[in-house]
């Protein structure tokens, strides 16, 4: 059962403030804002990478099961896809049914780095999905793919969402279009020090599209 | 110490003849000099192994060698133990290494022979004392070889290991050992060089046994031929534990890197 709340979040340098949130089951959230404004900090902070964060920051972390797609895929380069998936407490079975959802069934025995940016990306999910997470933390997914291979991924990721309602995502992305496909709860990180401008709930296509206007005007803004 | 740590980079071909050119010209240099000199001070390839082989044949050269390879070991797995714990800890805590630092560099800077003398002086003429010479003389490079590797150690996979719950064996055989793999294996080829060269001289010092000690007998009545039979032999044994141990275990734990990357 997820519950986690953020409370107030105040850094020394990079400051993002005034973050009173929770997420609960089945939020699909897409966190949007100018870049540099903190939201990988944020995702890292939530994560408990953030060592210097007040206590009880974020409350109820230690009650889910948390799993996060870095940017780059942080696959360890000298194990094989497998191994690394392994090493996270997979069986061999789900290891291949995995890998066989992240269309990656023939590259189980690979090394990350013979495999392309997008595959390893995928790679890395499947190990997020290894452990069956409450909550699941997608710093820019798309980013540095092509359109075609962004595409394709974003399809994969709504359908993994989708045969799990009750699982809860936060994905960093400064494309409004991937929030229109993924999110059911839009956050926008903004000023300075940041803080969360809206937190908005996403009801249907028409909403997306209204939101998205504003948020076409904030961005461009 | 100079060699490479860095992942090979792809060279050309080396010809397979050229490594075999060098050592049978010095070996002809030294037979043409030591025919023309005709002195015992300079002996035949021919005399020095006629010296080898009745050393052999006594039983000497083996048990010298045993004594000589077991003070090595020993040496060698403490110091190399001892200086990768401490390496590893001043190099992931700053204030400790700041700490420690001073020391390090004093220690790196004390003269082998005179870490020898001190220890003989107070311990006495004794195995312990020997071998901790070799220890403390060797600790210190180990610790600096390993710092850089510890100083080196990706963050963001430390990240990971914390996201996803590693245990510290985990991250010690899967996260840590891989990357520091090549410091170990540079503080070991480093390390053998040095330490091999530092028990003879303790040897010759203050033991009764050890090849340090039979170059110090033969050193005393000028028996040059004994001196280089010890030495070639040792050189040889040096050698095969590289091409039998050290390479091999190279070669299986950076397999990884040589299989080709779609993108770095």
């Amino acid at each position: 059962m997820l519950e986690l709340r953020i409370e107030r979040l105040a850094y020394d340098r990079t400051v993002v403030e005034g973050i009173g949130a929770s997420v609960a089951p089945g939020d699909h959230i897409c966190l949007l804002g100018p870049s540099g404004i903190g939201k990988t900090t944020l995702l890292n902070a939530i994560a408990g990478l953030v060592p210097w964060l007040p206590a009880g920051a974020v409350i109820g972390r230690d009650r889910i099961r948390l799993a996060y797609l870095f940017q780059e895929h942080r696959l360890l380069p000298w194990r094989t896809v497998r191994q690394n998936i392994r090493l996270v407490g997979a069986s061999d079975e789900t290891v291949d049914r995995l890998l066989a959802d992240v269309g990656l069934a023939d590259h189980a025995e690979s090394l990350p780095d013979q495999l392309s940016l997008g595959m390893a990306r995928r790679a890395a999910l499947a190990r997020c999905l290894a452990i069956e997470p409450d909550l699941l933390l997608m710093d820019e997914p798309f980013a540095s793919l092509d359109a075609d291979r962004a595409g394709e991924l974003r399809e994969l990721i709504r359908a993994l969402l989708a045969s799990r309602p009750d699982r809860a995502m936060i994905c960093v992305t400064h494309d409004p279009a991937d929030a229109a496909a993924l999110a059911n709860r839009l956050w926008y990180l903004d000023g300075a020090p940041a803080t969360l401008r809206w937190d908005e709930r996403i009801n249907g296509v028409d909403e997306v599209g209204i939101l998205l206007d504003r948020l076409r005007g904030v961005v461009l803004a | 110490m100079s060699r490479s740590i860095a992942t090979p980079a792809s060279s050309p071909p080396v010809r397979s003849w050229a490594r075999w050119i060098a050592l049978p010209v010095l070996l002809a240099v030294w037979a043409l000099l030591a025919h023309g000199l005709a002195t015992p001070l300079l002996p035949t390839p021919v005399d020095v192994g006629q010296a080898a082989w009745r050393e052999a044949a006594s039983g000497e050269l083996v048990h010298h060698l045993g004594v000589t390879l077991r003070r090595v070991a020993i040496s060698f797995v403490l110091a190399m133990a001892l200086g990768t714990a401490l390496g590893v800890f001043m190099g992931r805590h700053s204030t400790a290494n700041a700490m420690l630092d001073p020391l390090l560099v004093f220690f790196l800077n004390l003269p082998a022979l005179v870490t020898i003398i001190l220890l003989y002086v107070w311990f006495g003429l004794v195995e312990t004392a020997a071998v901790l010479a070799v220890v403390i003389n060797k600790v210190p490079n180990v610790t600096v070889t390993l710092r850089e590797g510890a100083r080196s150690l990706d963050g963001r996979l430390e990240q990971m290991a914390n996201v996803y719950g590693f245990t510290f064996s985990q991250r010690a055989r899967h996260i840590w050992l891989p990357q520091l793999f090549p410091y170990l294996m540079a503080a070991t080829r480093g390390g053998l060089a040095l330490i091999w060269k530092i028990v003879l001289v303790v040897e010759l010092l203050g033991r009764s046994d050890g090849i340090g000690f039979k170059l110090h007998m033969a050193f005393q009545v000028f028996d040059v031929a004994t001196i280089l039979a010890y030495s070639l032999v040792f050189i040889a044994v040096v050698q095969l534990v590289e091409i039998v141990l050290l390479q091999p275990l190279e070669r299986r734990a950076s397999a990884w890197r040589h299989t080709g990357g779609a993108h770095a």
